[in-house]
């Protein structure tokens, strides 16, 4: 359970750092979004994992398993999505505007980096 | 428990919502920021006279290391000031040069951005600081795009996307924090981080690290740069004289958690080991960048690199005489910064203009830090207290602000001197008169530098000394 929940971070967030460090908006902001899942899934096991067993008070229970982290992926995805579907509407207005998705700054002299 | 502490936070946003719901209103909206903004300043300053020992709010009274909790202190207090003195000058500037009515919503994410910055220097929960981070960061992204362009979205995603990527790094660190020391608050941290046993170690550095990337992303820092000059050069005038503080959010940060938790137990000496080669080289790229640009707006942004280079040489010696060489620094940098963004922003619209000629040389030379405004004494400050490694520190310092000079001289000269006459564009006084009060900010910290750092040191104190931040944070008997 431990290898494979942590092979799976480590293959999403490979994919998600391959997918922004390319020149097109699309799929940088899915590298983007394969990234937060990854940045998720991590703060989620942050509090061990703990199958099976409840986050809050039960009578019935053997154990528990840590309730904070839960809590905090929940903020963590409420706003990645967020930003996500800002950066989703910049995208599109940027192509519109432009005519091309590209990322990089090159085409107006001065501006690029 | 004083209702006082979450109020900086409170204010503005509130404000922000009900501009929202005015959005043909363009005079209402602007006599609510100015409002908002007055209003915040005047917050910042009562909580000035309030918190010589740290004010603590527990937001929903839960008691401390399981509930959320807000500090203001000497350094939170300091930040609010500076940021109220950069706003309401900005926000003059903005309502004199009509860039509000250039798109939508200005004013209310205006409120947004600055309640997410009180939010930021408010509290003491690290995940708080990442959500507080976050709202600070969607406002200005609302605020770059301002006025749209094709190139000014653009440069908006760069700007949006290394923050996202900024932000992913910040929760794998914090995630790493809290299965290191089960706990995200930052007074329980500074307790349980010395005490970590030797297996966690290795994962504790890596936290560390990693949380430190991230401020350095926010504050500029080479190599993690990348995003300033872009973003800044292609944000309306205005909105990058109000980003001047945002790269300080970094410094803020790097300073409070460095001296409360990070400086010690397995992380000890590490930051600054990390930050001080960090900082020289930012400020060598500030002033090489200053010296090779010609565009006004890129110049002044590149500026903003160099002295995040000389706050971040402050904030990693990570003793009490340079961080108050830092915090005076990060004051005068801040409304120098500001002023600079603004009389490029006058600049770009009025070629040939005697007062933007002036404004533009008071403000380099606050920039380049030349006497007699209080950049010079903030570089002396600086350069006093990091006498023990004279010969690096000290060349570096002088050589990067020759080459801000003769940068800034090259612009200035090819600008306003030898600029061939044309009709100059009305100038609107209270455009001028906004970047001239930034300037009469940077005059008041040069006149009133010995009570400023006398203040400033005792702040230092309330960083080298946690003990009362810490019990501040405890849950009191009756609040």
């Amino acid at each position: 359970m431990n290898l494979l929940i942590a092979a799976t971070i480590g293959l999403l967030t490979a994919c998600g750092v391959y997918l922004i460090l390319r020149l097109r908006t699309f799929p940088v902001i899915l590298g983007l979004t394969f990234l937060s899942y990854a940045v998720n899934i991590f703060i989620f096991i942050s509090g061990r994992l703990a199958p099976g067993l409840p986050p809050i008070i039960d009578k019935a229970a053997t154990g528990y398993t840590d309730p904070l982290p839960q809590a905090l992926v929940l903020t963590a995805i409420v706003i990645s999505f967020g930003m996500t579907a800002v950066l989703v509407l910049m995208a599109i207005g940027a192509h519109l505007g432009a005519g091309n998705d590209r990322v990089d700054l090159k085409d107006d002299g001065e501006a690029g980096q | 428990m004083s209702h006082l502490v979450i109020a900086p936070i409170l204010f503005p946003a509130v404000l922000a919502g009900l501009i929202l719901l005015l959005p043909q209103r363009l005079s209402l909206q602007r006599l609510l920021a100015f409002g908002g903004a007055a209003g915040f300043a005047g917050l910042a300053l009562m909580l000035l006279g309030r918190a010589a020992t740290p004010l603590a709010y527990h937001l929903g009274d839960w008691p401390a290391p399981f509930g959320i909790v807000l500090i203001a202190d000497g350094l939170s207090v300091l930040m609010l000031l500076v940021l109220s003195a950069v706003a309401l000058p900005v926000l003059l500037y903005v309502m004199a040069s009509g860039w509000d009515a250039r798109g939508r919503h200005f004013h209310a994410l205006f409120l947004f951005l600055l309640a997410g910055l009180a939010g930021a220097f408010l509290t003491a929960d690290a995940f708080n600081l990442f959500v507080f981070f976050e709202l600070l960061l969607i406002a200005s992204y609302g605020l770059m795009v301002h006025g749209g362009g094709a190139a000014r979205l653009r440069a908006g995603i760069q700007y949006v996307g290394f923050n996202l990527v900024g932000s992913t790094l910040f929760l794998f660190a914090l995630a790493t924090i809290y299965a290191v020391t089960g706990t995200l608050n930052m007074a329980d941290l500074a307790q349980k981080w010395p005490l970590l046993p030797p297996g966690d170690q290795a994962l504790a550095r890596v936290a560390a690290v990693l949380l430190l990337m991230v401020f350095a992303v926010k504050g500029a820092l080479v190599p993690l740069q990348f995003w300033l000059p872009g973003t800044y050069a292609a944000a309306p005038g205005p909105v990058a004289a109000l980003f001047a503080i945002m790269t300080k959010v970094g410094a803020y940060a790097a300073l409070r958690l460095g001296w409360l938790v990070f400086d010690a137990g397995p992380t000890a000496g590490m930051w600054a080991q990390l930050l001080q080669p960090a900082a020289l080289a930012t400020l060598a790229l500030g002033a090489v960048g200053v010296l090779g640009s010609r565009a006004l707006p890129r110049q002044a942004a590149f500026a903003a690199i160099g002295s995040m280079g000389l706050v971040f040489l402050g904030v990693a010696a990570f003793t009490p005489a340079a961080t108050v060489a830092a915090l005076y620094y990060l004051i005068h940098s801040t409304l120098a910064g500001a002023a600079l963004f603004l009389v490029a922003d006058l600049a770009g619209r009025n070629v040939r203009s005697g007062p933007v000629a002036v404004l533009f040389m008071a403000s380099a030379v606050a920039v380049a830090g030349l006497p007699p405004l209080s950049g010079f004494l903030g570089k002396i400050l600086l350069l006093q207290s990091l006498a023990g490694q004279a010969p690096l520190i000290w060349s570096a310092v002088l050589l990067a602000s020759f080459l801000t000079v003769v940068g800034f001289a090259l612009t200035g000269s090819a600008r306003f001197w030898k600029a061939r006459a044309t009709a100059p564009a009305a100038v609107e006084p209270l455009a001028l008169a906004a970047t001239a009060l930034l300037l009469a900010g940077l005059v008041a910290i040069t006149v009133l530098a010995g009570p400023l750092t006398v203040w400033l040191q005792t702040v230092a104190q309330g960083l080298a000394d946690p003990a009362p931040y810490i019990a501040a944070t405890a849950p009191q008997s009756g609040g």
